[in-house]
C-alpha cells in the first residue's frame, strides 16, 4: 500500500526551521530525510522513518510554493493564500536570502551573467555548498541586481525595501551589488586571505564616499552602484605628490618627523615610503581605466599590503602611518587639492587597515 | 423586501501577465447579479490596476438576494481577439440581509479561475439597502439567521427550540449534460459553481420559510451537503434545529456566557441565567416541501396549544421538590408523558444540536441509526431544457410548480429512514433524537442513505414558555441531579429493548444506568468526568464482488449489518482497553466503493462517575488441550491487562477503587451477561480457567475462535497511543482539559493509498486501512509536536473511495494547546472566587463561604468517591447504544435484521471473574486536573491586522465571541491539465486547499470578521487521470463568520469572569443555596 497523496494544509501555514534549512541547503528529499535521522530526532519523538519521510516531502512542497512568492518579498506580505506570522514571514526571506560565506566568496566581482551560472557546479565542487544552494544563491544575487540596478537612492535602501531584508543583509546585498556591478577581481590567489566581511566593508565605504551618491549637492542623480566618473577623473590629479619630487620628499619627511620613535618599524617604513606612496597614489590616479578599477583590490594588495607584511608591520604601526601618511598632505604647501585627497584616503586608509591581516 | 444591491470595484492586485509582449494586462471587470451585467472601464498595462469604479446598482427582489451570488469576472481586453478571463469571484450577499449580521462587505478576494487557481485579489465593496414589505404571501426569507454551530450560539439566547427543519433540491449535474461535450472545462466547472451556489442559496431560502412559519428566528446546526449522483444528477439538501433567538443585548451582565469555554469544560451557551426560558415547541416540520406544510397559522395554533397542555401539565415543583431522583417510576412517567405531548405533534422530534443549555437533556437512550441502500435513477425532468434556454438561464426549477415527483422520491427516501430513526428513539424509551445527522455515500448508481442520532428524553420544562421568575427555581432543581440524571436510563428496566446491564447510578445511587453508554452529542457540561478522554476508532473494511444495480444493492445491503456489527464490536473492545465507559461525539461512516465497503466510526472516550466501572476484556481460546496455544493466549491476555493497566495511567483514569466488604448488595434484578461471541457456540469451561479478568469481577469476554478474530486482538495492541503532551478527541473539547492557551491550529490532511496487491482479503484490508489512519495520526503528531502539550480536538475524519483501489482519508481537527501547570496553580484561586461568589449570593449567610468551599469539593468531584463506597460490582456487556439498521433499494423491501434482533441472537452468559488486581496508584486528583480551570488564558497581543482563525470548534480559546457575522458556505473546483507541472497530485491538491482556506478567509475579513468558527470541510471530491495528466476536485465547506474579541483585551469583565465561569464545576454550590 502506497501513499499516492499525502498533503497537509495548516490555517497557519507550518514553518520547521531545520527542514527549512535543508531545503535552503538544496538537499533532496531522500538526503534531508536521512540528515533528520541522523540528527536523533526519531528517538526524540517516537516517530517512524515513514512519518519523517511523509513530513519532509510536506514541507518542502509548502518551500516550493513559497519560493515563487519569495523572489518578490512584498508579495509574501500580501497575498493571501499563506497565512503566517509576520515573524516567520520575515524569517523566511531573511533565511531565503542568506548566503554562504564559501559561496559568496567565489561569485564577488564577477558578472552575474549566464555564462557565471554555467559556472556554478565548479564552484559548487569547490565550496561544498550544494548546486540547488548555489543556484537560488546566484539568483538572490541576479535578482537583487536587476531590480535595484538602475534605481536611484541608497543601495541598501533600495534593497532593503524591495526585498524586506534586516539591515545587515541588506548591506551585505549591497556589496554584492556593487562588486557585481563594478566587476572588481576578488578571486586572485593573493586576495584569497580576504573574508567577505573585509570587501563588504570596503564596499560600503566605497558606496559612502566614491559614488555620485556621495556628494550631497548631486542628490538629483543619486546612484549608488556606480563609482562617481568625475571623482576617479579628478584622483588624477593626485599624482603631482608622487610625480613632484620635493613634494614627496616633503612629504616623507613630514612622516618620519612625526612618526619617529613611534613606530617599531620605523627603519622599514622609511625606507619604503616612496615605494608604498607611490603605490597608493598611482592606484588612485589610474581609477579613470576600467581594468584597473577591476583590479583595485589586486593593487592595493600588492603594492601596500604585501610589502608592509613582508616587513613585518603591527597593524597598529600600519594605523599609524596611514593616519599620518594622510594627514601630512594637508600640511604640503601648493598641493591644491586636500579635499579630494581626504575623499580618496579616508575611504582607502579604513580598507587598507580593514584588509591588512594574515 | 426588494432591495438595492450596490457593488463598487474599486482595484486589483497581483494580477497575472495576460499580455507576453508587454508583461502586462489590461484588465476590466464584469460585475453581474441575475441577469444585470455592468462593466469597469479597462485599466491599461497593470498587474495592480485602480478601477475605482462607481457604485453599480440592481435593483432586485429579496427572492434573488438570497439565491443569487454576486458573480464578479475579471477580463483581460484583447483588442483583435476575445477577451481572456483572468479570473471569478462569487460573493454571498446573504450575511447583508440580517439586521445583526454584517452591514457591509467590502475587502480583497482572491481571484480565482477554475484552471489556473487563486490569479491575484481584486478590492470589492458591496452594500444592500433593503426596503421592508409586509407581504405574507412572500416567498423569501431575508432575516432568518444560520449558523452552522451544533449549540446555541454565543452571545444568543435560546427563547424557543422548535426543532427539526429540512429540504432538499434537486436538479441535472451540468457536468453531465450534453453541452459540457463541447464546452470548455473551465465553463462546465463555473457552471456547475454557479450552480450550486444557486441551489445552496435557494434551500437557504427555502428553510428560512420553514422557519417563519414555525415562528423560528434562526437555524442551529445548519447542516447542508451536496449528493453528486453523477447521471442522476444533483442533490443538495440541509437540516438543522429551528430556534427562536435573542440576542444578549447587555454582553456585561452574560459576558460569562459567553464565554469561551477554555474554561468552561463545555460550551454552554449560558450557564448563568437566561436560558431557562428555552422553549422547544412547535409544530411539525413540514417534510414534504409544499404537500404537507400548513398555512402558518394554523400551524402557530397548533404551537400555541401544544405549549398550554404543557403549562397545564407541569406541576412547578414536581421537579422542583429536590428528589428528582426518589420518585423514579412516576417521575419518569409524568416525564414521558409531558414530553410525549409535546414532542408527539412533530413528525420528526430532531435536533442537530449537539450541546445544549443546561438541564434541557433528561435522559439519554443511547445512538439509534438507520441505513438504506438505494439504486439511483435518472432524474428526469423534461421541463429542465425549457428552463435552461430561458433568459434566466440558471433559474432553478420550481419543482414543484412542474408537478415532477423526483425530488418527493428523494424526500420520501429520507422520510422513511427519519421515521425509522424516530421508532428506534421510541423503542428506547425515548422521544427525541438529538445530535442528528444525515449523510450519503455513492458509488456508480448505488446510494447509501444514513442517519444517526442519540435518542433522548428532553426537559418538558423546556417545552414551556419559561418566565423569569421560574429561572432561579429551575436552575436548582437543574442541578440537582449533579451531572449523572442524562446518563440514567429512559427506558423500562423490565422491558429492556435490548439486553443491557443496569446498576445503581454510582453518582446519586438512586436511578439505573447502563454499563456503557454511547451517543452522538457532546460530553454535557455538568457531566462529571474521570481523567481524560481519548478518541476511539472502529476500522473496518469489507471486500464486496462487484455488480450491477440491483445485484450489487443487495449485496451491500447484505453486508451493512454484518459491518455495523463488527464496528461496534471494535468499539466496545477499544473502550474497554481504554478502561472507560462512555463514547461521545460517535460518528460511524459507511462508505461503498466499487469492490469494498469501508466503515469508520469515531468517537471520544471517557470514564464517566456516574456508570460502573468497565471489566477487562478477557480472551478465550477455543482448543482448550493446546498447551502452546493457551501460552499464546495468557501471553495475549497478558498483553491486554498491560495495556489497560497502561491506558488508565495514561488518561487518569483512577476512580476510588472499592473496597469488597462495602460493596452493597448488588441489584437484585436477574444479572445478565453478554457476550459479544463470533460463534455462537458456548465455552465457558475454557474461559474460567483463564480468567485473569483485569480487576473487576466482570470482565468483557472475547473469544478466539478462528485467525480472524486473533487479527482483531492484534490490531487492537496496535493502535498506539499519542505520544506524551498530545490527546485528541473528535468532541468539541477534550473532557479533563482545561485550562487551554490561544493557540491554535486548524488543518487539513488528506492522503490517498493505493491498495497494492491484487488478491486482497478481508485481512489485508483491514490492516492497511488501520495502517493508514493509525499512521495519518502519527504524522499529525509529529507534525504539530511543536505545539505541544496540545490536543486535537474535532478530528473528523472522512473516508472515501474514488477508484477501485484507492482509498482516500481526508481528516479536519485543530490543535489547541494548553498549560500543564496553570490549572493546578489556579486551584486556590478557584475555591477563593467560588466562595467570593458565595458571599455573593448568600450574604445572609455569613458562615457559608467556607461552607461553600467544602461544600464544593466534596460534592462534585469527590462525589463519586463518597458514593462509590456503596457501589455495586462492575458490569459489563452489551451497551446501551442501539444500532438499528435497515436496508432496502429502490421497490425491494428487502429488510434485515435490525441490531437489536442480531444482538439478541448471540448467546449470552453470566461470567464472573474472582481476581482482583490494584489500580493504578492516583496521579493527579480529579479536582485539580479534572474540574477546576484556568481563568485567563495567557494575553497573546500580537493580533496581526488580517489574520482570519478558523477552527471546527464554535469557540475560540481565550477569547469571546462578540458577533455573528453569517454564515459561510462556499463550493469550489478546480481542474487541472498540467498535473505534473504542478507538481502531481499532492502538489495540486495541497494548493488547492490552501486557496480554499485563502478564500474563506478573504470572506470573512471581507465581512469584517476574525474568525470561522465550527467550520467543516463537507465535502473533498478527488479524481485524478495520471495518465492523462488530469486531476479534477471539488471541495465544500462552511462555517460561521464572528468576531472575537482575546480575553486579554477584555478589561470590564474581571471580576465577574470567574464566578460564573467556574459555575459547571461547582454546581454543588448551587444545591447548597
Amino acid at each position: 500500500m502506497t501513499n499516492e497523496l499525502d498533503i497537509f494544509v495548516g490555517n497557519t501555514t507550518l514553518i520547521d526551521e531545520d527542514v527549512y534549512r535543508l531545503w535552503l541547503d538544496g538537499y533532496s528529499v531522500s538526503d534531508a530525510v536521512g540528515l533528520r535521522v541522523r540528527s536523533g530526532i526519531l528517538e526524540q519523538t517516537g516517530a517512524t522513518a515513514g512519518v519523517l519521510q511523509s513530513d519532509t516531502m510536506d514541507h518542502y512542497r509548502t518551500f516550493h510554493m513559497l519560493e515563487r512568492l519569495l523572489h518578490t518579498p512584498p508579495k509574501l506580505l500580501h497575498q493571501l493564500v499563506f497565512q503566517i506570522p509576520p515573524s516567520r514571514q520575515a524569517l523566511l526571506i531573511e533565511r531565503y536570502y542568506a548566503f554562504d560565506e564559501a559561496f559568496v566568496r567565489e561569485v564577488l566581482g564577477k558578472k552575474l551573467s549566464k555564462g557565471t551560472k554555467k559556472d556554478l557546479d565548479n564552484i559548487s565542487a569547490k565550496t561544498g555548498v550544494t548546486l540547488k544552494s548555489c543556484r537560488r544563491q546566484f539568483d538572490n544575487f541576479k535578482r537583487v541586481f536587476k531590480v535595484v540596478e538602475e534605481m536611484r537612492g541608497s543601495l541598501a535602501g533600495n534593497i532593503q525595501q524591495h526585498f524586506l531584508l534586516s539591515d545587515r543583509l541588506a548591506r551585505d546585498y549591497a556589496a554584492v551589488v556593487f562588486f557585481a556591478n563594478n566587476r572588481f577581481e576578488t578571486g586572485k590567489k593573493k586576495l584569497q586571505y580576504l573574508t567577505f566581511g573585509d570587501l563588504a566593508f570596503c564596499a560600503e565605504l566605497m558606496i559612502q564616499n566614491w559614488t555620485p551618491g556621495a556628494v550631497a549637492d548631486s542628490q538629483l542623480d543619486d546612484m549608488d552602484v556606480d563609482l562617481d566618473k568625475e571623482f576617479l577623473q579628478d584622483l588624477k590629479e593626485l599624482k603631482v605628490l608622487v610625480a613632484d619630487k620635493d613634494l614627496l620628499d616633503l612629504h616623507k619627511s613630514l612622516v618620519c618627523t612625526a612618526l619617529r620613535g613611534k613606530l617599531s618599524v620605523f627603519a622599514e617604513m622609511e625606507a619604503n615610503f616612496k615605494n608604498l606612496s607611490r603605490g597608493l597614489v598611482n592606484i588612485a590616479s589610474k581609477l579613470t581605466h576600467t581594468k584597473d578599477v577591476r583590479d583595485l583590490f589586486v593593487d592595493l594588495v600588492e603594492k601596500f599590503i604585501e610589502p608592509c607584511r613582508s616587513d613585518r608591520w603591527p597593524l597598529n604601526d600600519v594605523r599609524l602611518f596611514l593616519n599620518q601618511y594622510s594627514a601630512s598632505v594637508h600640511s604640503l604647501d601648493g598641493f591644491r587639492h586636500q579635499t579630494l585627497w581626504d575623499r580618496y584616503m579616508v575611504t582607502l586608509r579604513s580598507c587598507l587597515l580593514r584588509m591588512y591581516h594574515d | 423586501m426588494p432591495g438595492k444591491l450596490k457593488v463598487k470595484i474599486v482595484a486589483g492586485r497581483h494580477l497575472p501577465v495576460m499580455d507576453r509582449a508587454s508583461d502586462l494586462t489590461d484588465a476590466f471587470v464584469e460585475v453581474k447579479f441575475g441577469n444585470t451585467t455592468f462593466k469597469t472601464d479597462v485599466y491599461h498595462k497593470s498587474l495592480n490596476p485602480q478601477w475605482n469604479s462607481e457604485w453599480f446598482k440592481f435593483e432586485v427582489d429579496d427572492e434573488d438576494l438570497q439565491d443569487e451570488p454576486l458573480q464578479i469576472t475579471v477580463l483581460d481586453h484583447d483588442t483583435y481577439s476575445a477577451n481572456d478571463a483572468i479570473g471569478k469571484v462569487y460573493i454571498d450577499i446573504d450575511p447583508l440581509l440580517y439586521s445583526e449580521a454584517a452591514t457591509v462587505i467590502s475587502g480583497w478576494f482572491p481571484i480565482y479561475d477554475t484552471i489556473h487557481g487563486i490569479r491575484g485579489e481584486i478590492n470589492v465593496v458591496v452594500k444592500v439597502d433593503l426596503f421592508n414589505d409586509l407581504n405574507r404571501f412572500r416567498q423569501s426569507s431575508c432575516g432568518v439567521k444560520f449558523f452552522c454551530t451544533t449549540s446555541i450560539p454565543k452571545c444568543y439566547r435560546a427563547v424557543i427550540i422548535h426543532g427539526f427543519v429540512e429540504e432538499l433540491v434537486v436538479n441535472e449535474d451540468p457536468e453531465y449534460q450534453w453541452i459540457d461535450r463541447i464546452r470548455t472545462p473551465r465553463a462546465s466547472n463555473e457552471a456547475r459553481q454557479r450552480l450550486i451556489s444557486l441551489m445552496s442559496g435557494e434551500l437557504q431560502r427555502k428553510i428560512g420559510l420553514k422557519v417563519l412559519e414555525m415562528r423560528g428566528n434562526a437555524v442551529v446546526g445548519y447542516l447542508q451537503c451536496f449528493d453528486l449522483e453523477g447521471e442522476s444528477g444533483l442533490v443538495v439538501r440541509a437540516i438543522g434545529t429551528a430556534c427562536t433567538l435573542d440576542k444578549l443585548s447587555s454582553t456585561a451582565a452574560f459576558l460569562p456566557a459567553c464565554n469561551s469555554p477554555s474554561k468552561e469544560m463545555k460550551e454552554i451557551p449560558f450557564n448563568e441565567d437566561p436560558n431557562p426560558n428555552t422553549h422547544s415547541s412547535g409544530p411539525s416540520t413540514p417534510l414534504k416541501n409544499q404537500t404537507y406544510s400548513f398555512s402558518p397559522s394554523k400551524s402557530y395554533s397548533r404551537q400555541s396549544s401544544s405549549s398550554d397542555t404543557d403549562l397545564s401539565l407541569t406541576p412547578k415543583t414536581g421537579m422542583g421538590s429536590g428528589s428528582a431522583g426518589k420518585e423514579g417510576g412516576p417521575f419518569k412517567a409524568l416525564l414521558r408523558q409531558q414530553t410525549q405531548s409535546a414532542l408527539e405533534q412533530r413528525e420528526f422530534p430532531f435536533f442537530t444540536l449537539t450541546a445544549f443549555p443546561p438541564g434541557f437533556l433528561v435522559h439519554v437512550g443511547g445512538v439509534v441509526s438507520a441505513r438504506s441502500v438505494k439504486l439511483l435513477d435518472r432524474i428526469h425532468n423534461p421541463a429542465f431544457v425549457g428552463i435552461m434556454g430561458n433568459t434566466r438561464s440558471y433559474k432553478l426549477l420550481d419543482w414543484n410548480s412542474f408537478n415532477s415527483d423526483e425530488p418527493e422520491t428523494r424526500d420520501a427516501w429520507w422520510a422513511e429512514i427519519r421515521q425509522e430513526i424516530k421508532s428506534h428513539a421510541k423503542a428506547l424509551g425515548c422521544h427525541a433524537v438529538v445530535g442528528y445527522s444525515e449523510s450519503t455515500s455513492i458509488c456508480e448508481e448505488v446510494c447509501i442513505l444514513s442517519a444517526s442520532g442519540t435518542a433522548a428524553v428532553l426537559n418538558p420544562r423546556f417545552l414551556q414558555d419559561g418566565t423569569v421568575e421560574g429561572c432561579l427555581e429551575q436552575r436548582l432543581e437543574e442541578n440537582l441531579p449533579a451531572g449523572c440524571g442524562f446518563c440514567h436510563i429512559p427506558y423500562d428496566e423490565l422491558n429492556m429493548p435490548f439486553p443491557a446491564h443496569l446498576t445503581y447510578c454510582y453518582s446519586c445511587r438512586k436511578q439505573k444506568v447502563p454499563d456503557v453508554l454511547f451517543t452522538t452529542i457532546d460530553l454535557p457540561a455538568d457531566a462529571t468526568v474521570i481523567g481524560k478522554g481519548c478518541l476511539i476508532q472502529a476500522r473496518l473494511c469489507r471486500l464486496k464482488k462487484k455488480a450491477q444495480a440491483e445485484a450489487n444493492a443487495t449485496a451491500i445491503s447484505n453486508l451493512l449489518p454484518f459491518m455495523e456489527y463488527e464496528v461496534h464490536t471494535q468499539l466496545m473492545n477499544k473502550l474497554k482497553l481504554k478502561g472507560m465507559n462512555a463514547l461521545f461525539g460517535l460518528r460511524i461512516q459507511i462508505t461503498v466503493g466499487e469492490n469494498m465497503l469501508m466503515g469508520l466510526a469515531s468517537a471520544t472516550g471517557v470514564y464517566l462517575t456516574a456508570l460502573p466501572t468497565p471489566g477487562g476484556i478477557q480472551i478465550a481460546g477455543k482448543t482448550p488441550n493446546d498447551g502452546s496455544y493457551e501460552q499464546h493466549i495468557s501471553h495475549m491476555q497478558k498483553k491486554i491487562n498491560d495495556t489497560i493497566a497502561k491506558n488508565k495511567e495514561l488518561y487518569e483514569i483512577n476512580p476510588p477503587e472499592i473496597p469488597e466488604e462495602i460493596i452493597g448488595s448488588p441489584i437484585p434484578e436477574p444479572r445478565q451477561r453478554s457476550r459479544l461471541l463470533r460463534s455462537q457456540s458456548e465455552s465457558s469451561d475454557e474461559v474460567i480457567e483463564l480468567d485473569l479478568s483485569h480487576g473487576k469481577k466482570d470482565a468483557f469476554v472475547l473469544e478466539i475462535d478462528d485467525t480472524d478474530a486473533m487479527e482483531d486482538v492484534h490490531s487492537l495492541l496496535t493502535d498506539v497511543p499519542p505520544p506524551s503532551g498530545f490527546y485528541s478527541c473528535n468532541t468539541e473539547i477534550m473532557p479533563g482539559i482545561n485550562n487551554w492557551t490561544s493557540e491554535i491550529q486548524m488543518f487539513t490532511s488528506v492522503r490517498v493509498s493505493r491498495l497494492s496487491n491484487i488478491n486482497l482479503t478481508n485481512q489485508t484490508l483491514n490492516k492497511n486501512f488501520n495502517d493508514l489512519c493509525e499512521n495519518l495520526l502519527k504524522s499529525l503528531y509529529f507534525k504539530l509536536r511543536s505545539m505541544i502539550p496540545c490536543c486535537l480536538c474535532h478530528v473528523n475524519f472522512t473516508v472515501s473511495l474514488p477508484e477501485d483501489e484507492l482509498i482516500q482519508v481526508t481528516v479536519t481537527a485543530v490543535a489547541i494547546t494548553f498549560d500543564k501547570h496553570q490549572a493546578v496553580q489556579t486551584t486556590k484561586t478557584q475555591v477563593e472566587k467560588s466562595s467570593q461568589r458565595a458571599s455573593i449570593d448568600n450574604e445572609e449567610l455569613l458562615q457559608f463561604p467556607l461552607e461553600l468551599c467544602t461544600d464544593t469539593l466534596a460534592s462534585h468531584p469527590f462525589s463519586s468517591a463518597k458514593e462509590h463506597l456503596e457501589s455495586t460490582s462492575s458490569n459489563s456487556g452489551i451497551p446501551a447504544a442501539q444500532r438499528a439498521t435497515s436496508i432496502d433499494y429502490s421497490s425491494f423491501a428487502d429488510r434485515c435484521n435490525s441490531w437489536i434482533e442480531l444482538i439478541k441472537l448471540k448467546a449470552q452468559t453470566i461470567r464472573r471473574g474472582s481476581i482482583k488486581t490494584t489500580m493504578p496508584v492516583e496521579k493527579a486528583s480529579p479536582l485539580t486536573e479534572g474540574h477546576f480551570r484556568q481563568r485567563s488564558a495567557p494575553a497573546c497581543a500580537n493580533s496581526t491586522v488580517g489574520v482570519v482563525k478558523m477552527t471546527p470548534l464554535s469557540f475560540i480559546p481565550g477569547a469571546k465571541i462578540t458577533k455573528y457575522l453569517g454564515i459561510i458556505n462556499m463550493f469550489f473546483i478546480r481542474e487541472t491539465t498540467s498535473l505534473r507541472e504542478e507538481g502531481g497530485v499532492s502538489g495540486f491538491l495541497h494548493a488547492f486547499i490552501a486557496e480554499v482556506f485563502a478564500m474563506v478567509r478573504a470572506h470573512v475579513a471581507a465581512l469584517g470578521g476574525n474568525a470561522v468558527v465550527s467550520y467543516i470541510m463537507k465535502q473533498c471530491v478527488f479524481m485524478e487521470n495520471p495518465n492523462k495528466n488530469q486531476a479534477q476536485c471539488l471541495i465544500n465547506v462552511s462555517g460561521d463568520a464572528v468576531i472575537f474579541v482575546r480575553e486579554s483585551e477584555l478589561e470590564i469583565i474581571s471580576t465577574q469572569q470567574p464566578i460564573a465561569s467556574c459555575q459547571p464545576a461547582c454546581s454543588g454550590g448551587e444545591i447548597a443555596t
